[in-house]
């Protein structure tokens, strides 16, 4: 036990003291935060509009003045012809057009306004979330403006989103970040600071001493299960404190499984330090194998319903894709075990068989 | 307290050393010594259990290195080749590691290291990684004293040292000797092989000799001739013209070793007619240095002409 001690401090001392390791640890999971919930954003703030307006006038500005004054869009050209409209779609200064056309009080009194939207769809994703938009903007304010809705109310479908009324990407994000940082430091971390004790050559006073190969490699995983619960712990706070997003399951049952899935990345990370000899192999081995597939494979960005199937079957296998669906579940849902012990029993099967195959390959000599 | 018998290791087919045996006895200064490439760390890694041999059996103090390895490991005092120490802790924290996972406190062998370390005392707070090659070597030995071991291996603890650092290190080494402590050390310098109790040569994987340094030096069947002069490189290549002998420069001197009896005086004036006129030839003492130079090169050959 003392020795156990001696050796985790000792790995404390290596971590604190490696600036680079320090970075990753903890320079990375807010980085990432920060990156995934402000920039990477599918919500849709203060989009330019431009407006062809062909018949002003007080009934037409009502209009354009009941877009701008939501929070979606902002007027930032007026123009008169198509040409000027096609000038300033290519010099990007807008991304929507709303053409108005002549006659339109008129017109629309008798039913028979129709307003023209053009969408620069050289990004596809806004284009459409700009249209659809505007278009229910439009049709609530015709709605106020028609003395006998009845006669121009068509069925209308109102869709309403369940546990994440608002659609905030963060609240997808956050579970997302988490189990990517947790994933990437503990493999890539635990399978590097074993493998630099094989490049220093300090391995081979390791073996020629008394410990106990255990006491080696829990020795070395035990600093990260602590620092890493300690990151998940910031990376939550930050999420409530800076972007709202709450855990409405137990966080009880959020650690737990963290902790299993922190296991399984770790083991994950000794397996990789069986087969690599050098610090440079074993992040190559750590990322490329990791990151990738944990972060398109994982149903994170992509979900995996849409993915085709051989993708499918790999995504299997990739412990992150089980870890999301827990993890959304207790922090989105707000679910208990008894929804999720699958995805748990899995989990600890592949940290069992990892393991199992770790403690196969382990060296107590050279080569 | 370690013997060899047979043992022979290869890496991807090719034979890094074969069918070495010998054997060190109990308190004893072992050297083994030979160029890079030798065998020298293999032979050793072998005894400390991080290597397996291929075949042969290796014995240390009775246990068997393969089967019986946990009793080596806690017996044992190694300092590999390259400076193993962990280089972002500090001078007293490397101490304190190595003691622990030795489960020994540090006041218990303090006596051992004593000398060693209070030279390294002034710099217990410094990181290890900051300190002078010499000073790193120091601290490798106290680590691998610090729980008192039977047998000492110290695989090349004086490369890339400067010369006083060296002749400190060997200095502790004989106060160690005199605690009672066995030690092997391995070592690319010829010149520290007298230094030792016995020593083995090792070249190509093979043992050429294991004798005391006198017993070597008593050995050598030829005569040396020292040769004096400033212009080395010319009375090479005039010696070589004349004989089929080996000659070798040791600084300012070069070896001639001849199997007979040549008159020094007459060489000196067929050098001088060949225009090499600061000459002074004479016969010398054989020392350790010469012995191995001589027995490496005729092994060489043998090889070559098998």
């Amino acid at each position: 036990m003392k020795e156990f001690r001696a050796f985790v401090k000792k790995e404390f001392h290596h971590i604190f003291r490696d600036k680079r390791t320090l970075l990753v640890l903890f320079g990375m999971p807010l980085a990432q935060l920060i990156l995934f919930g402000y920039a990477i954003t599918t919500e849709v703030e203060n989009a330019k509009m431009m407006v062809w307006n062909q018949s002003p006038g007080q009934f037409s500005n009502a209009l354009i003045d009941k877009m701008i004054s939501s929070e979606f869009f902002t007027l930032t050209e007026s123009v008169n012809s198509r040409k000027e409209m096609l000038d300033v779609f290519r010099k990007s200064k807008a991304h929507i057009a709303v053409v108005i056309p002549q006659n339109f009080e008129e017109d629309f009194y008798r039913g028979e306004a129709s307003i023209q939207i053009i969408a620069d769809g050289s990004d596809p994703n806004l284009a459409t979330i700009l249209a659809a938009g505007a278009k229910g903007i439009i049709m609530t304010w015709m709605k106020g403006k028609i003395l006998n809705p009845v006669s121009i109310e068509t069925i209308g479908t109102s869709v309403r989103w369940h546990y994440n009324p608002d659609l905030k990407s963060v609240l997808m994000f956050v579970p997302g970040v988490i189990t990517i940082i947790l994933m990437l430091v503990n493999t890539t971390l635990s399978s590097i600071s074993i493998t630099r004790e094989k490049e220093l050559g300090t391995i081979e006073i390791l073996y020629v001493s008394p410990l106990k190969p255990s006491v080696i490699i829990l020795g070395k995983l035990a600093p990260f299960v602590l620092l890493s619960i300690l990151n998940a712990t910031v990376i939550l706070l930050v999420a409530y404190v800076v972007f709202e997003v709450p855990v409405n399951g137990s966080v009880m049952l959020l650690f737990l499984e963290s902790l299993l899935f922190i296991l399984t990345a770790l083991s994950l990370g000794v397996l990789i330090s069986t087969v690599a000899n050098t610090q440079q192999t074993a992040l190559m081995l750590s990322l490329f194998s990791m990151m990738l597939p944990t972060i398109l494979l994982s149903g994170f960005i992509f979900p995996i319903s849409s993915m085709p199937v051989p993708l499918q079957v790999i995504s299997n296998i990739i412990p992150a894709r089980w870890f999301l669906v827990i993890i959304k579940g207790i922090m989105l849902k707000g679910l208990g075990i008894e929804y999720m012990w699958k995805e748990t029993a899995i989990l600890m099967g592949m940290t069992l068989f990892l393991i199992g195959l770790s403690i196969k390959k382990y060296k107590i000599r050279l080569q | 307290m370690v013997r060899y018998e047979n043992i022979g290791k290869s890496y991807e087919g090719y034979p890094a050393v074969s069918h070495i045996s010998f054997e060190v006895g109990e308190g004893e200064l072992f050297g083994l010594i030979g160029p890079d490439g030798a065998g020298k760390s293999t032979l050793f890694r072998i005894l400390t259990t991080v290597l397996l041999p291929d075949e042969g059996h290796c014995f240390f103090d009775g246990h068997d290195v393969v089967k019986d390895y946990k009793y080596v490991r806690r017996n044992v005092g190694y300092m590999p080749g390259r400076f193993s120490l962990y280089q972002d802790l500090s001078v007293i924290e490397n101490l304190e590691f190595f003691a622990t996972i030795f489960q020994t406190p540090i006041e218990e062998n303090y006596d051992l290291i004593k000398d060693v370390y209070k030279q390294l005392k002034p710099f217990e707070d410094r990181r290890a990684g900051a300190l002078s090659g010499g000073m790193k070597q120091k601290l490798a030995l106290s680590c691998a004293l610090i729980h008192r071991p039977k047998v000492l291996v110290l695989d090349e603890p004086t490369f890339g040292v400067d010369a006083v650092s060296r002749k400190e290190f060997w200095d502790m080494l004989k106060n160690l000797k005199s605690k009672g402590v066995t030690i092997l050390v391995s070592t690319p310098y010829m010149d520290e092989a007298s230094l030792c109790d016995r020593v083995a040569l090792i070249q190509n994987g093979q043992i050429l000799m294991v004798d005391t340094p006198e017993g070597i030096i008593r050995r050598f069947d030829k005569r040396m001739y020292a040769i004096q002069t400033q212009r080395i490189y010319q009375a090479l290549n005039a010696l070589q013209e004349m004989y089929d002998w080996q000659a070798y420069s040791f600084g300012q001197e070069i070896h001639l070793y001849a199997p007979e009896t040549i008159d020094p005086s007459s060489l000196t004036d067929r050098l001088k007619a060949m225009g090499i006129e600061d000459v002074s030839v004479s016969l010398g003492e054989p020392e350790i240095e010469d012995c191995f130079m001589d027995l490496m090169v005729s092994s060489n050959i043998a090889e070559n002409a098998e």
